[in-house]
């Protein structure tokens, strides 16, 4: 039975969790503007996280522009619109669909990653050993895979993109006849500055997130692996959560400004 | 050993107290440690080993009390000045903790990230260490294609890769079976003679005890209730003492 006591402790270690991310957050700028900058450890994190996220990026774009096209194509040409498909899929891929579909992919592989990665380095008293060796843990480890995450996501978000718009170019070209040139002719015509700048900002903020409470999750995990485990899947979810709360005050935002 | 009280102790801890909440770990626990010494500081799971070696290395901070080494108190200096003092420090984690995405090199490498050494430097380094505890041919292997006595030589090589004066040891025989553990032992008696550190040994194992100490402390309830050598110790009439040696 739900009782005022179990609210007022969920509410309590809710706000607890929000206050200790929000130090996290406040000790990362603090860290990240003090020297020494671990410029090859960010390096690699920005290659494992990108490289390694092309793949799974590309199909779910090329599936995502393929599957919006073909849904669509129906309805638009019951009121012989589909002429506006390539604008009409373009704006809604890239100002929201396509930013938040690649986030929450991004989320289920790199924030979960980051998490039990660094969940086992805790356990396996890596970290311990990293501080214990006079390396600062919290800049080596967090900082470079905050910073990877947000530099890393805004291009495979641009990524992912150009592949659903190539995979609804392809639809339209075997079911229209629409030439691939006409499509992206219509596709440049219809997007503007405003379109393509808040959603590209956004994204920074997405990787921010991702990087953030993946990292959060990891380096304040439990002992034991079902800790780690834990780690990795609040990760996913808390990260999930947190998308979808940027995404609507992006929204709101650009709605005022745009 | 030549343990007189006119030497000063190269890591003298003294009245160290840890509570957490209502469990008081650590209720002003002492020790010293004089150069070239093996102490070996035995006590039952919980009685506060680890908590001591957490505040030895900075991974804790104690609620009261000191740890001087080589004559400076830690628990004062600011955070640059311990990373500079934690060169003299080395320390062999239970379970080795390799980092597993690094090679056995990287993994000897790192804690020279700070030495501004060129990469012959660091190279020879890493070289003499592993030649030391016997694995050159190591080097370029990943933690997870080692066995639990070979992680154990290479977590040993990090430790003394940096030429520390006091390397901490815990439970280095933990886990490991009869045969490994007495390699481990010999090597760290080696690594004694050779590098001339002088060792604090976190163990369960007699047996390690008896062949490595110079001089033992029990650890009960979070205060040294007894200390000797390991002749003296065994042989106590109390019953506490001889809970350790059955």
């Amino acid at each position: 039975m739900i009782t005022t006591e179990k609210i007022g402790n969920a509410l309590k270690n809710f706000l607890t969790e929000v206050g200790e991310m929000s130090y996290f957050a406040g000790r990362f700028f603090k860290e990240l503007f003090s020297r020494p900058f671990e410029f090859k450890e960010l390096l690699r994190q920005c290659y494992n996280m990108g490289n390694r996220s092309l793949l799974l990026v590309g199909v779910t774009g090329f599936i995502l522009g393929l599957v919006f096209t073909l849904q669509s194509r129906p309805t638009l040409m019951e009121f012989g619109a589909q002429s506006w498909m390539p604008s009409m899929v373009s704006i809604s891929i890239v100002r929201e669909i396509g930013p938040v579909i690649i986030a929450l992919i991004c989320a289920g592989k790199i924030s979960s990653g980051i998490g039990a990665e660094l969940g086992s380095m805790r356990v396996t008293e890596q970290i311990d050993a990293m501080e214990v060796s006079g390396t600062n843990p919290f800049k080596y480890l967090v900082v470079t895979r905050i910073m990877a995450a947000t530099l890393m996501i805004p291009l495979l978000v641009i990524f992912g993109d150009a592949i659903a718009l190539f995979g609804s170019a392809i639809v339209e070209n075997l079911k229209g006849d629409v030439s691939f040139q006409l499509y992206f002719n219509k596709v440049f015509d219809a997007i503007k500055f405003s379109d393509i700048l808040p959603a590209t900002v956004k994204t920074f903020f997405f990787g921010f997130a991702i990087g953030l409470v993946g990292s959060f999750k990891g380096y304040y995990c439990k002992k034991g692996t079902v800790g780690v485990g834990e780690a990795s899947n609040s990760a996913v979810v808390y990260t999930s959560m947190l998308l979808f709360i940027i995404d609507f005050i992006a929204v709101f935002v650009t709605d005022i400004f745009f | 050993m030549n343990k007189t009280k006119d030497i000063e102790p190269i890591l003298r801890i003294k009245n160290l107290k840890k509570t957490f909440g209502d469990n008081h770990v650590l209720n002003g626990f002492s020790l010293e440690l004089f150069e070239g010494e093996n102490l070996v500081l035995m006590g039952k799971s919980g009685s506060g080993k680890s908590v001591m070696i957490k505040c030895l290395v900075g991974l804790l901070q104690p609620d009261d009390g000191s740890i001087e080494i080589k004559g400076k108190d830690i628990t004062k200096l600011t955070q640059k000045e311990f990373n500079d003092l934690r060169t003299e420090l080395g320390f062999l984690f239970q379970g080795s903790a390799l980092y597993d995405s690094m090679t056995v090199r990287e993994n000897l490498e790192f804690p020279m990230r700070k030495q501004k050494k060129t990469d012959e430097e660091s190279y020879k380094l890493v070289l003499e260490a592993l030649e030391s505890v016997g694995l050159t041919e190591a080097i370029d292997l990943m933690p997870e294609e080692l066995s639990g006595g070979m992680k154990r030589r290479i977590a040993l090589a990090r430790a003394i890769i940096l030429r520390p004066k006091i390397i901490i040891y815990d439970e280095p025989t933990t886990g490991l079976d009869p045969i490994t553990a007495k390699e481990i032992i010999e090597l760290m008696r080696n690594i004694q003679q050779n590098y001339k550190t002088s060792s604090l040994i976190i163990t369960h194992d007699v047996d390690c005890a008896r062949v490595i100490s110079n001089r033992m402390i029990l650890l009960i309830d979070g205060i040294n209730y007894a200390e000797g050598t390991f002749e003296e110790l065994s042989s106590s009439k109390d019953e506490k003492i001889q809970a350790f040696f059955k």
